[in-house]
C-alpha cells in the first residue's frame, strides 16, 4: 500500500531539507520512494509543495486532492490551502506560525483568521509553535525539523532510523541541533 | 535520485566528454550534477546556442557530448540544431530539453517534440529517474548508430522528482578517428541538399527498427482500453489503470507505426495520454486509427490520475473544494537589491522593458515598474523599438532592465544593436553578480565557473564602453538617493546610457550582513513609506505601525532610507 505524504509552506523554510530526510528514511527501509518538488522561481517567498510517496511500487510521484495521509504544513495559511489533499482519515501537522503573503502585506487580501479551529472541525490536526520551541533550543532555522519530529510519530519508522537518517542528511554542524529539534517535536 | 541527476549519471555512465549548458529551471541541476564527475569537461556558457554549439564541436572532434537546456533555451539554440541534424555527429551527441507544463517557472508552454520534428531529429522521452539515466546512455548508442542528434526530453516533473536509481560503471568510448569531412560539416547549400535525403532516410529506417526498440513498451493486459502514452503520464495511468495495456513509447519521435497500429488493432477502445500538444495523436489519427485523445483532454497545463478516473473511467471524484485563500505569489528576498532599484523607478514613474530573472518581479504589485517581459535579452531590443517607433520624447519616462546573466546571455547583442543605429535610451543592468532565479550560476562576469576555477571576469562596464557608450555609471543599488539622481540624469539624455546597479544577491554564499533594520518606538507616524516596496519582513500591525521580523531582515536599508520621520534604525547585528 503506498503512503503520501505533503509538505506545504513558504519558500525558504526549509521544504527540500525536510523532504530530503524523508526520502532517506524510506530509501533506507527499502521502500520504492517518490519525490516531487519545486525548485526556481516559486522558491522566492511563495507558496510550495513537496510530495513523498512510499510503498512496494509507486508510480506517478505526485499526491493527488484527497490522497495525503500526512499533510506537514510550516504556516498556517499554506494548511489551510492544501487541507483539500487529505484524505478523510489523513492527518494534519501544523506550525502556528504565520506569514502574511504580499496579497495580504499590500491589502488586496485578508489573511483569514482561526484558520487552526476550522481545520481541526473537519480533520485530526496537531500544531505547535515550532518557532518558539527552535528558539528555544537555540535555533530558530530547525524549526521544520520540529515539525518534522510531530509527523514522524504517523509514519512507520523508529526512532532510531529518524536519528540516523538526520545525521547523514543535515551539515555536520548542526546534527545535534537537529535531533534534539526532532526529538522535541517527536517525544513532546 | 533527482531527474535531473540521474541525466547527468547517464552522461557519466556514457562515457561524456564535454557538457555545456545555460541554466534554466528546469534543467539547472544536469550540469550541476555532471560538474561533480571529474571526468567530464563542463561548462556555464553565455547562452544556449553557444552550449549546443561547443557540444557540436566535441562531437565532431569524436567524443560524446550534452547540451542541456530548459524548453525556451532550445529556440535560442534552434540555429545549430536544425543544421547539425544534417551534419549528424562523429562522437555522439545528445541535446537534454526540459520542458514545463503547467509554467511552474517559464514564460511558455511549448512543446519540445513540435521543434525536434521540425528539425527531424528524434526524440526518446523517460517517465523516471531510472529511465532517465538508461534513456541518456541510448540516446547515445542511437546517435552514433543513425549519425544524428538525439533529444532526450524531460518536463518539470520528472527533472525535479527523485525515484531510485541502479548505478553502473562509466564506460568510456575510444575517441572516435577525426577526418575531414566537408560534405558532412560544411552546410553550404551543395552539401546541405545531399544530408537533406540522408536526414529524411534516416528518420525512416529509425521509424522502422523503432517497431523493435525495448524502449518502445506494449504492455497487454486488460484489451477493452488501451492507452498509447509517454513519460511521466505513462505514471498516472499506470495509477489510475492499473490493469489496463499500454503501449509505451520511449522514442517519441519518430513514431514506430507498425508496433503502434498492432496495439490498436488489439486494444477495443484506444486512448493518447499525452501532456501538451497533440503530436503523437495527430500522426497515428492521420494513419487512420480511431483514438480519443485532445476531444477529452487539454493541451494545457500537468495531467494527474484523477484525469483518467474521471473522463475514462467516468468515476466521481470525492474531492473538497480547497479553501479560498489569499494567493501567495512569489516575492523578491528581504534585502533583495532589485528591490531598491525598483523602489526608485516606481518613486519617479519610470516604465521598463522587463526581461527574465527574478527582477521580473518588478512587473507586479507593489513595485509596478515593468511593463513588458517577452525572452531572455528582449528588454533592451524592445525598448530600441518602442524609441525608433515612436520617436526620443516618448521613451523619457522608460527604461531597460536586465539582469547581468541575461546581459551576458543576449542582452550584450541588443545593446550594440542600439549603439549602431544610433537609439536613445537607458539600459539597468541590475548586477547582483550571479544568475539569481535558477540557484545562483556563474557566468563570464563572475570570474568562476562551473568547475569553481577562478578566472578573469568580463567587466561589464568596460564592455559597454568598448561599444562607444559615453554614458556608463556605476552606482551602489541601495545608494536610493544617488541611483534617483543617476536615473533623472539619464533618462534625460539624448543618447544610449547604461547605468550598472550593483550589489550580490543575497542568497549567495559568503554574504554577511553586519546591520539589522529596527522600529524605533514610538516614532512612528504610520504613513506606510517603509511598507511601500513589499519588503516581507516588514509587516503592519494592528495599530498601524511596523513591525520587523528580525528572522527575515537582512538590514539592507531600504525601509530605514524611506522613513523621513527617523522611525527606523539600521543596527549592528
Amino acid at each position: 500500500m503506498t503512503k503520501n505524504i505533503m509538505i506545504v509552506g513558504v519558500g525558504g523554510q526549509g521544504t527540500l531539507l525536510t523532504s530530503r530526510i524523508l526520502g532517506g528514511i524510506m530509501l533506507d527501509a527499502r521502500y520504492d520512494v517518490k519525490l516531487s518538488e519545486v525548485h526556481g522561481m516559486a522558491q522566492r517567498g511563495g507558496s510550495v509543495v513537496t510530495f513523498v510517496r512510499y510503498g512496494e511500487k509507486v508510480s506517478e510521484p505526485i499526491v493527488e486532492e484527497g490522497q495525503a495521509d500526512v499533510l506537514i504544513a510550516f504556516e498556517q495559511l499554506e494548511a489551510l490551502r492544501y487541507a483539500h489533499f487529505l484524505k478523510k482519515d489523513g492527518v494534519l501537522v501544523v506550525n502556528e506560525q504565520q506569514i502574511e503573503p504580499i496579497t495580504v502585506v499590500t491589502g488586496a487580501a485578508e489573511y483569514p483568521e482561526d484558520i487552526i479551529k476550522g481545520l481541526e472541525q473537519e480533520h485530526t490536526v496537531y500544531k505547535i509553535d515550532a518557532m518558539e520551541e527552535a528558539k528555544k533550543l537555540g535555533n530558530a532555522k530547525v524549526f521544520n525539523i520540529i515539525v518534522l519530529g510531530m509527523a514522524a510519530k504517523h509514519m512507520d519508522f523508529s526512532k532510531e532510523a529518524w536519528l540516523e537518517v538526520i545525521e547523514k542528511t543535515v551539515p555536520p554542524k548542526t546534527v545535534a541541533v537537529n535531533q534534539k529539534a526532532f526529538l522535541k517535536g517527536y517525544e513532546g | 535520485m533527482l531527474g535531473n541527476e540521474a541525466i547527468a549519471r547517464g552522461a557519466y555512465e556514457a562515457g561524456v566528454k564535454v557538457s555545456a549548458a545555460y541554466p534554466g529551471t528546469p534543467s539547472t541541476e544536469i550540469s550541476e550534477n555532471i560538474a561533480k564527475y571529474e571526468e567530464i569537461y563542463a561548462e556555464w556558457s553565455p547562452n544556449e546556442k553557444v552550449a549546443t554549439e561547443v557540444a557540436i564541436g566535441a562531437s565532431i572532434s569524436g567524443v560524446r557530448a550534452m547540451a542541456s537546456m530548459k524548453h525556451v533555451g532550445v529556440n535560442v539554440a534552434s540555429d545549430p540544431l536544425y543544421t547539425i541534424s544534417y551534419g549528424g555527429v562523429n562522437g555522439g551527441l545528445v541535446l537534454v530539453a526540459a520542458d514545463d507544463p503547467g509554467l511552474y517557472s517559464s514564460q511558455n508552454e511549448q512543446d519540445t517534440r513540435c521543434v525536434a520534428r521540425a528539425a527531424m531529429v528524434p526524440v526518446l522521452e523517460p517517465s523516471d529517474s531510472q529511465e532517465a539515466k538508461d534513456f541518456v546512455k541510448f540516446a547515445y548508442e542511437l546517435s552514433e548508430k543513425y549519425d544524428t542528434p538525439v533529444i532526450v526530453r524531460t518536463t518539470t516533473r520528472l527533472a525535479h522528482s527523485q525515484g531510485t536509481v541502479t548505478l553502473e560503471e562509466r564506460v568510456e568510448p575510444e575517441d572516435k578517428p577525426y577526418e575531414r569531412n566537408p560534405a558532412k560539416y560544411v552546410m553550404m547549400p551543395a552539401n546541405a541538399i545531399g544530408r537533406h535525403v540522408y536526414v529524411e532516410q534516416r528518420l525512416k529506417a529509425m521509424a522502422e527498427d523503432g517497431n523493435e526498440f525495448a524502449i518502445n513498451k506494449a504492455e497487454y493486459q486488460d484489451t477493452s482500453i488501451g492507452f498509447i502514452t509517454s513519460g511521466i503520464p505513462y505514471q498516472y495511468v499506470k495509477e489510475a489503470c492499473p490493469n489496463a495495456s499500454v503501449l509505451k513509447l520511449g522514442m517519441v519521435h519518430p513514431l514506430p507505426r507498425k508496433l503502434i497500429e498492432e496495439f490498436a488493432s488489439k486494444v477495443d477502445k484506444l486512448y493518447i495520454f499525452e501532456e501538451l500538444e497533440p503530436v503523437i495523436e495527430e500522426q497515428v489519427k492521420s494513419w487512420g486509427i480511431e483514438a480519443v485523445g485532445k476531444e477529452i483532454f487539454t493541451v494545457q497545463g500537468e495531467y494527474s490520475a484523477n484525469m483518467i478516473r474521471e473522463k475514462i473511467l467516468k468515476q466521481e471524484i470525492n474531492i473538497k473544494n480547497p479553501a479560498k485563500v489569499p494567493a501567495r505569489p512569489p516575492i523578491l528576498c528581504p534585502g533583495c537589491p532589485h528591490r531598491s532599484v525598483y523602489s526608485v523607478l516606481n518613486k519617479l514613474k519610470i516604465h521598463a522593458a522587463g526581461d527574465i530573472g527574478c527582477y521580473t518581479l518588478g512587473a507586479v504589485p507593489p513595485l509596478n515598474v515593468i511593463d513588458t517581459t517577452i525572452c531572455m535579452g528582449a528588454s533592451i531590443s524592445t525598448l530600441h523599438g518602442m524609441e525608433k517607433a515612436k520617436g526620443k520624447e516618448y521613451i523619457k519616462n522608460w527604461v531597460a532592465v536586465i539582469g547581468d546573466s541575461t546581459f551576458m546571455h543576449t542582452g550584450v547583442n541588443s545593446l550594440m544593436n542600439m549603439v549602431y543605429n544610433q537609439g536613445t535610451g537607458t539600459v539597468v543592468i541590475l548586477d547582483n553578480s550571479t544568475t539569481g532565479m535558477t540557484g545562483h550560476q556563474d557566468h563570464a562576469a563572475t570570474g568562476k565557473t562551473l568547475k569553481g576555477e577562478t578566472v578573469p571576469a568580463i567587466n561589464i562596464y568596460h564592455l559597454c564602453k568598448a561599444m562607444g557608450i559615453e554614458h556608463v555609471v556605476e552606482v551602489d543599488a541601495f545608494d536610493t538617493q544617488k541611483l534617483e539622481q543617476i536615473v533623472k540624469e539619464e533618462v534625460a539624455r539624448d543618447a544610449v546610457s547604461v547605468i550598472i546597479t550593483k550589489s550580490p544577491c543575497v542568497l549567495l554564499k559568503g554574504n554577511v550582513f553586519p546591520y539589522k533594520c529596527k522600529p524605533v518606538a514610538d516614532a512612528c507616524k504610520k504613513c506606510g513609506a517603509c511598507l511601500k516596496p513589499g519588503c516581507p519582513a516588514l509587516t503592519k500591525q494592528a495599530d498601524g505601525s511596523i513591525a520587523i521580523d528580525d528572522t527575515m531582515c537582512n538590514g539592507c536599508g531600504l525601509c530605514e532610507q524611506l522613513c523621513k520621520f527617523g522611525a527606523i534604525e539600521r543596527v549592528e547585528a
